[in-house]
């Protein structure tokens, strides 16, 4: 062995330089998976965020089945995204939809797919428990679970496959419209208009809770039974969101800076106007709607977040606070639609004008990432605005349509809604026999 | 005997059992209650709608006392109670009471109730 060791040396003297080139891309590589499946766990977190938000913005005797229903949509759909909805969105298309990768077929060793398929999966299940919040206190849960699975693994997937499908082996027609690809960089209409369109079919078929409104049409407040717990939740959501969009890149470089920055500029524009919104218009700076405000800033730019400046950010975020405590109080009181979080108006009307947005504020020029920028604002002309129309338009058509007809055979086959009796005494009892409060009382006084 | 029934502010309670234990009497029942009576509901807005809060949080004292104890119970609970401004200052209702047992002893009248 000793007589060998100078060869040795000299093969590794030899090598090194050759291996110094290939690491520099190793490197990156491995970088881009570290800050993929960081991102996708701070994604994952969001999932807690919108448990607690629901759970806080309802009744104390359905806050169990809040809970449930957003641990139990995670798991439905990462099974049902794992086995049917990757390999729609992301398989080989077929015009329509992808048709290879079920289940990860023909994936081995440490394949960037499995990366991708986690960071996809945390989307999906984003996407299937918007529509927990809009149908909270009155949904049968088993019905639940099953159109969990349809969203995570049929509705959400084929429309992304329109949008995203050559992030991986798909190729989808709205990225190839005459008036240039539609632009939704981390899912302002993929993930959240198409959860928010869903939610807004549930709460119109499941009808509003009862209480909600009189007979003659009085609207009346069902007070979340703690802002706390809503507010840790909206937290968590905007902590989460910096893996949400940032890391929508799925490559470790520059970018994530700028996209983060983007990103908490939008929140705060969102829950400043909200707030100011609320407290001109109903007389005190509404806490929900601060809250609602900051998620629908963050909804907005979800879609401009890589392509945007910092004043482009602002004012989608401005518009969006505003936007959400409009839209509230419009589904609320003249449409009568009873939305308990206000998720449509967070997720689909904020998720519709963030993805407009990047028609009217795309700076790609500005921000020296690309040639010409494409928003109107910044002499792109009206191309991308259409693309944008188009692409938000079809999403509506497709979730709404989908949703309404879901909600509507499952409402006259195994059932939609609870009893009048379980509701009153609420889910909690009815769905799991248990208290989320069991024994909470205060035992001695001063 | 007599029983008397205090429906109180929760904020004077603390005070209210100092000048009653001041008095010598030490044994009373508490319990937290809603009320309407004549004070100004509480208005509240919840994501933009309005809803009035008409029953208020009360404390609801019970004292069981002789009859030599009733002026004394009255004076501790309104020296208290009546020193703040506005309504909501509260009702004091005196009832007889026809007869009191001890459970541990089997005592039962005026030696029950000291």
């Amino acid at each position: 062995m000793l007589k060998r060791a100078p060869i040795v040396l000299l093969i590794i003297t030899v090598l090194i330089p050759a291996q110094a080139g290939a690491s520099v891309e190793a490197v990156q590589q491995n970088l881009n998976v570290v800050w993929t499946i960081m991102a996708a766990t701070l994604v994952f977190l969001m999932q807690a965020g919108f448990a607690l938000l629901e759970a806080g913005l309802t009744r104390a005797k359905n806050a169990a089945n809040i809970i449930m229903k957003n641990l139990m949509d995670f798991a439905v759909g990462s099974v049902a995204f794992f086995a049917l909805g990757f390999g729609l969105m992301f398989g080989e298309s077929n015009g329509f939809f992808g048709t290879t990768l079920f289940g990860l077929s023909g994936t081995s060793g440490d394949s960037w797919i499995y990366t991708f398929l986690m960071f996809q999966t945390v989307f999906a299940a984003a996407a299937a428990t918007i529509v927990s919040g809009a149908m909270a206190e009155r949904t049968k849960f088993v019905s639940y679970l099953l159109f969990s699975a349809v969203i995570t693994g049929l509705i959400y997937p084929i429309y992304g496959s329109w949008a995203w499908g050559s992030l991986m082996d798909g190729n989808g027609w709205l990225e190839n419209l005459p008036t240039g690809p539609f632009m939704d960089f981390a899912g302002s209409t993929v993930v959240h208009s198409i959860g928010g369109w869903l939610a807004l079919s549930g709460a119109i078929v499941l009808g509003p809770r009862l209480g909600k409104y009189g007979r003659g049409g009085q609207v009346f407040a069902i007070p979340g039974h703690n802002i706390p717990l809503a507010a840790l939740g909206v937290f968590i959501l905007w902590f989460g969101w910096f893996g949400f969009n940032a890391g929508s890149t799925t490559v470790g470089d520059g970018s994530i800076g700028r996209i983060v920055v983007m990103t908490n500029l939008s929140a705060a524009a969102g829950a400043l106007a909200a707030t100011f919104t609320a407290w001109v218009a109903f007389g005190k700076p509404d806490v929900t709607m601060a809250l609602n405000g900051a998620l629908g800033g963050l909804v907005a730019i979800t879609a401009p977040c890589a392509t945007v400046t910092p004043m482009g950010a602002l004012w989608i975020g401005l518009l969006a606070g505003t936007l959400v405590v409009v839209s509230v109080t419009f589904i609320d009181r003249t449409l009568k639609i009873d939305d308990p979080v206000g998720a449509v108006s967070v997720h689909g009307v904020c998720g519709l004008w963030g993805t407009l947005a990047c028609g009217l504020f795309n700076a790609e020029s500005q921000l020296q990432i690309g040639a010409a920028s494409t928003g109107l604002l910044y002499g792109g002309g009206f191309n991308q605005l259409i693309s944008q129309l188009i692409g938000a338009g079809t999403a509506f058509v497709w979730a709404f349509g989908l949703g309404m007809l879901l909600f509507t055979i499952l409402k006259h086959t195994i059932g939609l809604r609870v009893s009048e009796s379980e509701e009153i005494q609420g889910l909690d009892i009815g769905e799991h026999g248990m208290e989320s409060y069991a024994g909470f009382q205060i035992f001695i006084a001063e | 005997m007599k029983l008397i029934i205090a429906i109180i502010q929760p904020q004077e309670l603390t005070p209210i059992k100092e000048a009653l234990v001041h008095k010598n009497i030490f044994r009373f029942t508490i319990s937290n209650a809603l009320g309407q009576g004549a004070e100004i509901a509480i208005h509240e807005v919840y994501r933009g709608i309005a809803h009035d809060m008409k029953l208020l949080k009360k404390v609801r004292l019970e004292i069981a006392v002789n009859d030599e104890f009733v002026d004394q119970a009255v004076d501790a609970i309104c020296s208290v109670a009546r020193t703040a401004d506005g309504t909501g200052r509260g009702k004091i209702f005196v009832l007889p009471i026809e007869q009191c047992i001890r459970i541990r002893t089997g005592e039962t009248g005026a030696e029950a109730i000291g």
